[in-house]
């Protein structure tokens, strides 16, 4: 849904602005990075192919039908750098042309459904592919969890600028409730046809799916009437580094599951008393975005005790997207970091 | 055929052998020259390496072991630059080729690039788009063209850089028969060097006084048009089929 | 989509508006919705000095008051959002059409659907009466990084296209008999997509290498620029700021 002017207040949209145009720049420079002198065409062409499948209607039930977001598969088929470029210049197009999202709203719009989406979609995937094994199978179920998480996880992050934001007083529990919840569901959808869509490239052209390079069968020999693995014509990481890799994946992602079940217990287990009175009461806007500076998550399972467990579940989903992305996005960091300076050894010892 | 020899040819390809990174070898030592001036067309069946072939005439694809000269210059990394502007390639789908918002813009992106500004790029583009016929739509998004039109506007991006040589990848497909009659009235007026390759034979001979066959990744025949077209063991030999009813010998063709 | 429906949002025209320079009035939009959305929700009559400013630019615009009505729908998802506003908004509550509703909830009701309908309204005014080549020039002219413009150029240049070859796909598919009736033919429709992903990157490719035959290297030259005389500009300034001196006013008063 594309945010329009006077649904986030005027600092808060030029922050958010801040941040899309700070996310478009490393996009850009990402991009460029990757793609080199081809990244106009391809990310145009790509960005043409996001606003194409957005037309496409998937067809639910009973004359109902949904149509795909697009940043989950961006990210996953192109990379986020470029994804994020692509669904930005979309959200851009469409503001401008077709009035779908407010002018000064753009800000918020990129974030949420450019940013937020292509970041946790790729990090997950990224993830997931790591530890599962390198199947093809793996890949498209790696796709359907990364895009499943990705849309909540933009409804989360919608939910975070409209408490700091909001020019309207709803209750956060409810906006959370409301945003999270029906986005679960379109996630659902979202994630099943991102998957396929994955499935479908992968069948046809592995090498154009972004994040799953390296996925393909390794190249044989015939020697001696056997065949054997060619060696790599790229010096690839040492097998041992490699391995630990995938330790450091699937250690961080099984923390990130114990900590969202731990965050989600203590969310529905503990009802804030603050919120509670104010959303009992329906007080003035400072004691809510006290409460939601606090925590959007702690805000979370408290509104009503009767769905704690449901709550408690959706803060876990929550929970591990939030998780992963900042665990990732350290990992990442000082991976990089690691990996300019020097050898692949260093890296994986310095990360665990 | 009459080589004049005075000018260096406008193409001189001599052993050009390329294999694919992925170790797939589609041009095994091809020589060709072409005259400044000449209209060839390169003929074979699909797969021979004829797409290999053009993308090695502007250094998008480095050979492997041979040579390429365009007008005596050497394709090597640093002559790219004025090897683009020389070699004009019209790819086969005129929407790839056409990739600005307006006719204008694109026939104007290769000159601009080479560097050209203001009025002398402007005289460029006009005359370009008036080669073809399409000087009034110059405005028009070449996505509101029809498909002739849209070949035609590409034809002129590439004459908008004054090339040595007009390189056509499929030039007559998809198009309607007035419009291939259009566009092989626009190639007939045009004095640079053609080289067209083509599956349409009866154009092939209609156009172009001497045509090559690719075969195999390499150079299997290299004759008069006509001559070769009668030649029924080659043709046979190399994928190459007539459409029905259509007898090269009752043909009138200007002798060269 | 893009060009597509484009150029059926672009109203030809030769008024004063029209020949405004793209930046001028991509600039002067910019400006007149931040005023908005600045403006307090309780100055009611400022929202409607924004949409009598507004008329007045369509009436110079020769833009159909139903035209702009009409393109108005693309906000019907906020509506919904909005009407809800009252029910789940805490607070003082009063009657309304024998509804229990919210106070506060009627103002942010009121504060999305004002300032909503008038940034769409801008933007809907800024699109009709700007060609779409245009509005690319004028993001390049302030400074939007150029790879970005570039991309959304080819995206407009190439939206058409690729929509095209959907709706082949589309017809292809159901000249075979194949009508997507529900979640179980979302592998068929999926495919589709994945095989227009697979056309528009090796489009994309084959775009690249048309561009590296003609001397691209990088970086787009600059074929068309835009400029702004002073006086456009003075022109393109009167919308914004005269929607400075309603919000102003509507802080003070």
């Amino acid at each position: 849904m594309h945010v329009p002017d006077g649904f986030i207040d005027a600092p808060v949209s030029a922050a958010a602005g801040v941040v899309a145009a700070g996310a478009v720049a490393v996009g850009l420079r990402g991009a460029r990075r990757e793609l080199d002198q081809r990244t106009a065409p391809l990310a145009g062409l790509v960005a043409a192919f996001i606003f194409a499948v957005q037309m496409l209607n998937f067809p639910v039930a009973a004359g109902t039908s949904g149509h795909l977001l697009g940043g989950a598969l961006a990210a996953i088929l192109v990379g986020p750098y470029t994804g994020v470029l692509c669904i930005a210049v979309v959200l851009l197009m469409q503001g401008i042309l077709f009035a779908d999202g407010g002018l000064t709203a753009l800000g918020v719009n990129i974030t949420v459904m450019g940013v937020v989406t292509t970041v946790v979609a790729y990090l997950l995937f990224r993830g997931l592919t790591r530890v599962l094994p390198r199947t093809r199978r793996s890949t498209t179920a790696a796709a359907f969890v990364a895009a499943l998480v990705s849309v909540p996880a933009a409804a989360l992050a919608f939910t975070l600028i409209y408490a700091i934001g909001g020019t309207t007083d709803v209750p956060l529990g409810k906006v959370l409730t409301a945003m999270v919840g029906v986005h679960v569901l379109i996630g659902i959808g979202e994630a099943a046809i991102t998957a396929l869509t994955v499935g479908a490239v992968i069948a046809v052209r592995p090498d154009l799916v972004h994040g799953a390079r390296g996925t393909g069968a390794p190249l044989k020999l015939r020697i001696d009437g056997e065949l054997v693995d060619a060696p790599a014509a790229t010096p690839s990481p040492a097998p041992v580094a490699a391995r630990s890799t995938r330790t450091v994946w699937a250690a961080g992602l099984a923390a990130a599951l114990v900590l969202a079940g731990f965050v989600s217990f203590y969310a529905s287990a503990n009802p804030d008393g603050l919120e509670k009175v104010a959303a009992d009461q329906g007080i003035d806007e400072k004691a809510q975005e006290h409460g939601a500076a606090d925590s959007p998550l702690a805000d979370y399972g408290v509104r009503n005790i009767t769905d704690a467990r449901l709550s408690g579940g959706l803060a876990g989903v929550i929970g591990v997207g939030a998780t992963v992305v900042v665990g990732s996005g350290v990992f990442w960091a000082v991976r990089s970091r690691r990996t300019s300076e020097g050898s692949d050894a260093r890296t994986t010892t310095g990360s665990v | 055929m009459s080589l004049p020899t005075a000018p260096a040819p406008s193409l001189e390809v001599s052993g050009l052998a390329y294999a694919y990174p992925d170790g797939h070898q589609a041009l095994f030592g091809v020589d060709l020259t072409v005259a400044r001036g000449e209209r060839v067309a390169l003929l074979g069946p699909n797969g021979a390496g004829k797409t290999t072939l053009v993308l090695h005439l502007n250094g998008i694809l480095d050979a492997g072991a041979g040579t390429v000269r365009v007008a005596g210059l050497p394709v090597e990394k640093k002559n790219l630059a004025e090897i683009r502007r020389r070699v004009g390639i019209v790819f086969q789908d005129p929407d790839d080729q056409l990739f600005m918002p307006t006719v204008r813009e694109d026939v104007a992106f290769g000159p601009a690039a080479a560097g050209l500004r203001g009025p002398e790029l402007e005289r460029r583009v006009t005359t370009a788009l008036e080669r073809v016929g399409m000087a009034e739509y110059a405005a028009r998004p070449p996505h509101h063209l029809s498909f002739g039109q849209r070949r035609r506007v590409a034809v002129a991006t590439v004459l908008a850089m004054e090339p040595e040589i007009l390189v056509l990848d499929e030039p007559s497909s998809n198009l309607d028969p007035a419009s291939r009659r259009e566009l092989a009235d626009i190639l007939r007026s045009l004095d640079v060097t053609v080289l067209m390759v083509t599956h349409d034979l009866p154009y092939a001979l209609e156009l172009c006084p001497r045509a090559v066959v690719l075969s195999d990744g390499v150079i299997a025949a290299d004759d008069r048009t006509q001559d070769l077209l009668c030649d029924e063991a080659l043709m046979r030999e190399h994928r190459l089929e007539l459409p029905f009813g259509f007898d090269p010998r009752s043909v009138s063709v200007p002798r060269p | 989509m893009g060009a597509g429906h484009a150029h059926r949002l672009y109203r030809h025209g030769t008024t004063p508006v029209h020949a405004l320079p793209p930046h001028c009035k991509l600039a002067a939009v910019l400006c007149f919705v931040v005023a908005v959305v600045s403006t307090p929700r309780e100055a009611v009559w400022a929202f409607a000095l924004y949409a009598a400013l507004l008329a007045g630019v369509a009436a110079v615009a020769r833009i159909s008051p139903g035209f702009l009505l009409k393109r108005l729908v693309i906000e019907v998802p906020f509506v919904a959002f909005a009407l809800l506003m009252p029910f789940v908004v805490p607070g003082e509550q009063t009657e309304l059409l024998g509804l229990s509703v919210s106070v506060p909830g009627l103002w942010g009701a009121w504060n999305v659907l004002a300032k909503g309908t008038l940034g769409v309204a801008a933007s809907v005014l800024l699109a009709s009466t700007t060609e779409l080549r245009s509005l690319l020039l004028g993001l390049q002219r302030l400074r939007l990084p150029p790879l970005l413009v570039q991309i959304a150029s080819f995206m407009i240049r190439y939206g058409d296209v690729i929509g095209d070859e959907l709706r082949r796909m589309s017809i292809a598919r159901r000249s075979r008999g194949f009508e997507a009736r529900g979640v179980r033919h979302w592998g068929v429709l999926a495919k589709t997509a994945g095989a227009l992903f697979i056309r528009s990157y090796e489009r994309g490719e084959r775009v690249h290498l048309a561009m590296v035959s003609r001397g691209y290297t990088g970086t787009m030259p600059v074929i068309d620029e835009v400029t702004a005389t002073r006086t456009q500009w003075a022109h393109a300034a009167a919308l914004p700021v005269l929607a400075l001196v309603v919000c102003l006013l509507g802080w003070t008063v």
